[in-house]
């Protein structure tokens, strides 16, 4: 009888002495719909979010309008080298292949590759450190030393190991730029979490009886939120330069392929006389880049209350 | 006594006259003064046409809540208010006769530390983690020696002397600041302040962050520094036992303004006080415990971004009257030095005879 | 109306001997709804009789019992004796003061009791039970029982959290209500209970003051309806005026709803006022324990006697005199040698208090301490 019949004495003792219709003038707001309005207040986010809603349209709809394999594979050599022109809006490469069509190719493997990465990472990562950092002692010990072995190796010369031993490809381009990014993030959310940890309101929850996994997420990761995405969306644009970079030098993605580091890395050669070549692909990772930054710097401050105004 | 005179006299002659500098100046004289900050959504009224004033030798004890604008009263007086965010809006800080307000700030320098200075609330963080204490104090003494009257074995000398008056063995001047528990610090911090013997010393809640008998301690020493170095002092607390047992003179801040002042007598012991100042003594549960509950002041401190026309406390005031909250209250003067700001004294402030009500100590049975 | 209160019940009681107690407790309740207009006296009674059925074989079975306590932190310098050695009690209904300054484990005892820390030793029996040795199911049990309220209305509440969501939290972790919609009227109800406005649910604790995270901290131990509450320096971080405000809830609270404090603070006139008895820390240890008036009317510790004396009074009765000042500071808690621990500091002290442990006499009925020279 003990709680239930005291909670049913509680509430007819309070019954009486109060009225519940001025209550309800005062609903309670959904946690998410407010963020999504303190997302939409701050311009910057929103043009980062309009850049990238067009780039996902753009990789969506593309092949209305280009076809793969004669577009953005098939060499056409009396074409090559061609300026911008309204048949070839951003013009065509040393192939003959048409510059535009292999950007809006190129971003389905740049943009998805890395989200990808990131999103893994993020999640991993997180985990990680929350769990170091929560149970403290020797599990941290464990996770943290292991994460040193990799932390010690520098990003590419790992990403070149990984690849290397497992072969390359996307997917394995893939586990490779994860193993890269896992041990940083896994460093930032510990220390994001760790003052977090010893805050009262940490004890508050554990005073009512709230479990480990509940206290980790609602109420630890929520707060080590900002460090989290700044870091994610800055990885974000590294990430993409990084599988540029390892396909550039023959690590990642085959050169047939429109991925934006291989056409930047191709197009060096003739950057003198035909800048476009680089200045394309160039613009893309850039506008690319800046506008996940700006999602996530707007991300970062939706989800903190404090920045309500 | 002396001193309690000298401070009703010159309120006298502040009301007939307008206080003509002559040569009876008080050390500090604060005028009018208006402090604003200014943010990019709002206007905060932190201090609103404050006037006081402080003679040789006395301490004046600030008291109010949080955001009564105590400290930023504290800060107009050493300019130090922060920079694009803090305005001064009106008046005057006259110390020793010289317009602060009016002089160049490498002159105010030399105010600054030497002549008046300030001890902040938390030693801990008011002490330099990574420089000897010692080191600290003398720092001090070397920035306001610029005439180089002290020799370096001079100011070695000093820091020692420093030391033994705070009452700290000089052989700890070698130790880090963590090496010391707080109270300790916060004796490091005022033989900081106290290094170059200065006329004016803010203290601005110096043992909020010590516990009771450490609180006596530093109490104490500050009590008899201050009477053997003839130091003024303003003694920034919202401790009412702490300005009982060090005040000459008291000011009661709220949202801005002084309420109420007088002597330490005054605002304890007399009758006739401000509403604010009552509900201070009834939130206060006494150590005889003869209350069986308090009786707080019932609301919140107002909105200091807004100005109301009347009274600044009308709304929480349980002797709240129609005009109150249309007419800004008046100052009454109770007699002496005694000032209510409240229009429940308006009819009485011609002659200086208090109107009868009932004040704090009778309700509370003796305080 | 206690007394009345206790006559009500003993009555009720009678009537239901043979019967169920728990519908006659709640038969009497019903009853007694509608005679009856004081709401607070009702509650009271409810809780009091449900309280005391549940107890039954032994009415005076005290809510919280410490048994030489101890928890030791470790430290690279040694054992940091935060606890050492308490024994305690609080009775069913009352409020027991914890006193004592910075360190000396006053917190970490209230951590300890409510089992958010492990004791390093000893034992802390929860109505009898030891919640050391709880199983899953008492442990749940316990958790929704006993609650507490912190220092700092700053750091105990979660800035990602509404109002109405921290004082919902409780109530999902411990699946109170079936329905979301009883369990928001749950949540006003409450807020209403500890003076919060029904506008205010959608507020993050940045936006409100202190005095209302701190409403919003005590409405969320009280939301589960426990019998136990730690309050922790409860008051310590607020203006005077709003530490009375708060004073004066918590007061009225434990009245309406017969609840049992362990009200932990270095404010003196602060526990004098709230407390039925109080328990003074030095160091981890529980110097002198007695009911609140005698402590103050006839200390029998040193360092009591110190501390009531290093206490600035707001009135102008003690000024200028002579007061007995402690010299020194606390001492470490780092591997404390055996002895009176406060003996660095004492006036009296001699080679009696050194090389033994002091233990906690009883020099009066109810007044205990701690010191060779008592």
């Amino acid at each position: 009888m003990s709680i239930d019949d005291k909670q049913t004495d509680f509430e007819d003792s309070s019954q009486e002495s109060m009225d519940f219709s001025s209550v309800d003038g005062y609903k309670k707001r959904s946690q998410l719909r407010m963020i999504a309005a303190r997302f939409a207040k701050n311009r910057m986010a929103m043009v980062g979010l309009v850049v990238l809603i067009l780039l996902v349209v753009m990789v969506v709809t593309v092949d209305f309008f280009f076809d793969y394999q004669t577009d953005a594979i098939k060499q056409d050599m009396r074409n090559r080298l061609q300026s911008p022109s309204m048949a070839h809006w951003f013009g065509t490469d040393q192939y003959g292949r048409d510059i535009f069509a292999r950007i809006v190719y190129g971003a389905r493997i740049s943009l998805v590759t890395s989200i990808c990465v990131i999103s893994i990472s993020t999640v991993l990562g997180a985990v990680l450190g929350a769990l170091s950092a929560y149970y403290g002692g020797w599990v941290d010990n464990l996770i943290m030393r292991i994460n040193d072995v990799f932390y010690a190796l520098p990003f590419n010369l790992m990403a070149i190991c990984v690849v290397a031993s497992l072969g390359s490809g996307i997917m394995n381009l893939g586990l490779a730029c994860v193993v890269g990014v896992v041990p940083g993030f896994a460093r930032i959310f510990r220390s994001a979490i760790l003052p977090i940890k010893s805050q009262e309101y940490i004890e508050a929850a554990k005073a009512c009886g709230t479990h480990d996994r509940r206290i980790l997420m609602r109420h630890i990761i929520p707060n080590a939120m900002g460090p989290i995405i700044v870091q994610a969306t800055l990885n974000l644009a590294i990430t993409m330069l990084a599988i540029s970079g390892l396909s550039y030098i023959g690590l990642g993605i085959e050169s047939p392929m429109p991925e934006w580091g291989v056409m930047l890395s191709e197009g060096t050669t003739y950057m003198r006389d035909y800048p476009f070549l680089v200045l394309f692909p160039g613009f893309a990772i850039v506008v690319a880049a800046l506008a996940l930054n700006l999602i996530g710097d707007g991300m970062r401050d939706a989800l903190d209350p404090k920045l309500k105004n | 006594m002396a001193g309690d005179m000298g401070y009703k006299d010159r309120q006298n002659g502040q009301n007939g006259t307008a206080g003509g500098a002559g040569d009876t100046h008080a050390l500090l004289e604060v005028k009018n003064l208006g402090v604003e900050y200014k943010t990019d959504d709002a206007v905060v009224y932190a201090v609103n046409a404050l006037s006081l004033s402080l003679d040789k030798g006395q301490t004046l004890g600030l008291v109010g809540e949080t955001g009564a604008g105590k400290t930023t009263l504290a800060l107009a007086i050493l300019r130090l208010l922060p920079k694009k965010i803090g305005y001064v809006t009106g008046g005057q800080v006259l110390f020793d006769g010289v317009d602060l307000f009016g002089i160049k700030e490498n002159q105010m320098l030399g105010y600054r530390g030497k002549r008046i200075s300030m001890i902040f609330q938390d030693p801990m963080t008011s002490l330099n983690p990574v420089i000897k204490v010692g080191d600290q104090v003398a720092e001090i003494l070397e920035l306001h020696n610029e005439d180089k009257k002290l020799t370096r074995a001079q100011i070695e000398r000093r820091v020692d002397e420093m030391f033994n008056l705070v009452g700290i063995p000089p052989e700890r001047k070698h130790e880090y600041p963590h090496q010391f528990s707080g109270g300790m610090k916060q004796r490091v911090v005022i033989a900081i302040s106290l290094a170059c013997e200065p006329e004016l010393l803010i203290a601005d809640e110096p043992t909020t962050a010590l516990d009771v008998t450490i609180q006596a301690q530093v109490l104490a020493m500050m009590q008899d520094l201050k009477s053997r170095l003839g130091t003024s002092m303003i003694m920034i607390t919202h401790d009412l036992g702490v300005v009982a047992e060090t005040c000459d003179l008291v000011a009661v801040m709220y949202a801005g303004e002084i309420v109420e002042k007088g002597t330490v007598e005054d605002i304890f012991e007399g009758g006739g006080h401000h509403p604010y100042t009552e509900g201070l003594f009834g939130s206060i549960p006494s150590l005889d415990g003869t209350e069986s509950r308090l009786s707080p002041i019932e609301g919140l401190m107002p909105d200091p971004t807004r100005k109301p026309a009347g009274c600044r406390f009308a709304p929480r005031c349980p002797k709240r009257r129609k005009e109150c909250s249309k007419v800004p209250p008046p100052e009454c003067r109770m007699g002496g030095g005694h000032m209510v700001r409240c229009h429940l004294f308006a009819g009485g402030a011609a002659d200086g005879t208090a109107i009868p009500v009932e004040n704090p100590g009778d309700s509370k049975g003796g305080r | 109306m206690s007394m009345e209160a206790q006559a009500n019940m003993g009555t009720q009681a009678n009537m239901g001997t043979q019967a169920n107690m728990g519908t006659q407790v709640n038969m009497g309740t019903q009853a007694n709804m509608g005679a009856k207009a004081n709401m607070g006296t009702q509650v009271n009674m409810g809780a009091k009789m449900d309280m005391d059925s549940k107890a039954g074989i032994d009415a005076h079975t005290p809510m919280i019992r410490t048994v030489n306590l101890k928890k030791h932190f470790s430290t690279p310098k040694g054992q940091l004796h935060a606890v050492d050695g308490v024994d305690l009690e609080i009775k069913t209904g009352q409020t027991l003061g914890v006193v004592g300054e910075s360190g000396c484990g006053k917190s970490t005892l209230g951590r300890v009791i409510l089992r958010l820390l492990d004791a390093t030793d000893g034992s802390v029996y929860f109505e009898g039970k030891d919640i050391f040795r709880m199983s899953g199911h008492e442990m749940g049990e316990f958790r929704r029982q006993s609650q507490i309220i912190f220092q700092d209305p700053y750091a105990s509440l979660n800035p990602r959290l509404s109002v109405s969501e921290i004082i919902m939290e409780p109530l999902i972790v411990n699946k109170v209500y079936k329905s979301r919609h009883d369990m928001e009227q749950a949540v006003y109800r409450m807020m209403k209970t500890v003076g919060l406005a029904a506008r205010l649910i959608n507020m993050y604790p940045h936006e409100l003051d202190g005095g209302r995270r701190q409403r919003v901290g005590i409405a969320r131990a009280l939301v589960l309806n426990p019998k136990f509450i730690v309050c922790d320096e409860p008051v310590s971080a607020l203006d005077v005026s709003i530490q009375a405000q708060i004073l004066n809830l918590l007061m009225d609270l434990q009245e309406e709803l017969n609840l049992t404090y362990m009200f932990i603070t270095h404010d003196m006139s602060v526990v004098r006022h709230i407390s039925n008895e109080i328990a003074v820390m030095y160091l981890g240890k529980c110097v002198e324990r007695s009911p609140a008036k005698r402590l103050f009317e006839n200390p029998m510790h040193p360092y009591t006697k110190a501390l009531l004396s290093a206490i600035p009074v707001p009135n102008l009765s003690r000024r200028g005199k002579e007061r007995q000042l402690l010299t020194g500071e606390i001492s470490s808690p780092i591997e404390p040698e055996p002895g009176c621990r406060f003996a660095p500091r004492c006036a009296q002290a001699g080679p009696e208090c050194l090389g033994r442990d002091i233990p906690l006499g009883e020099c009066e009925p109810g007044h205990f301490v701690a010191c060779a020279h008592v």
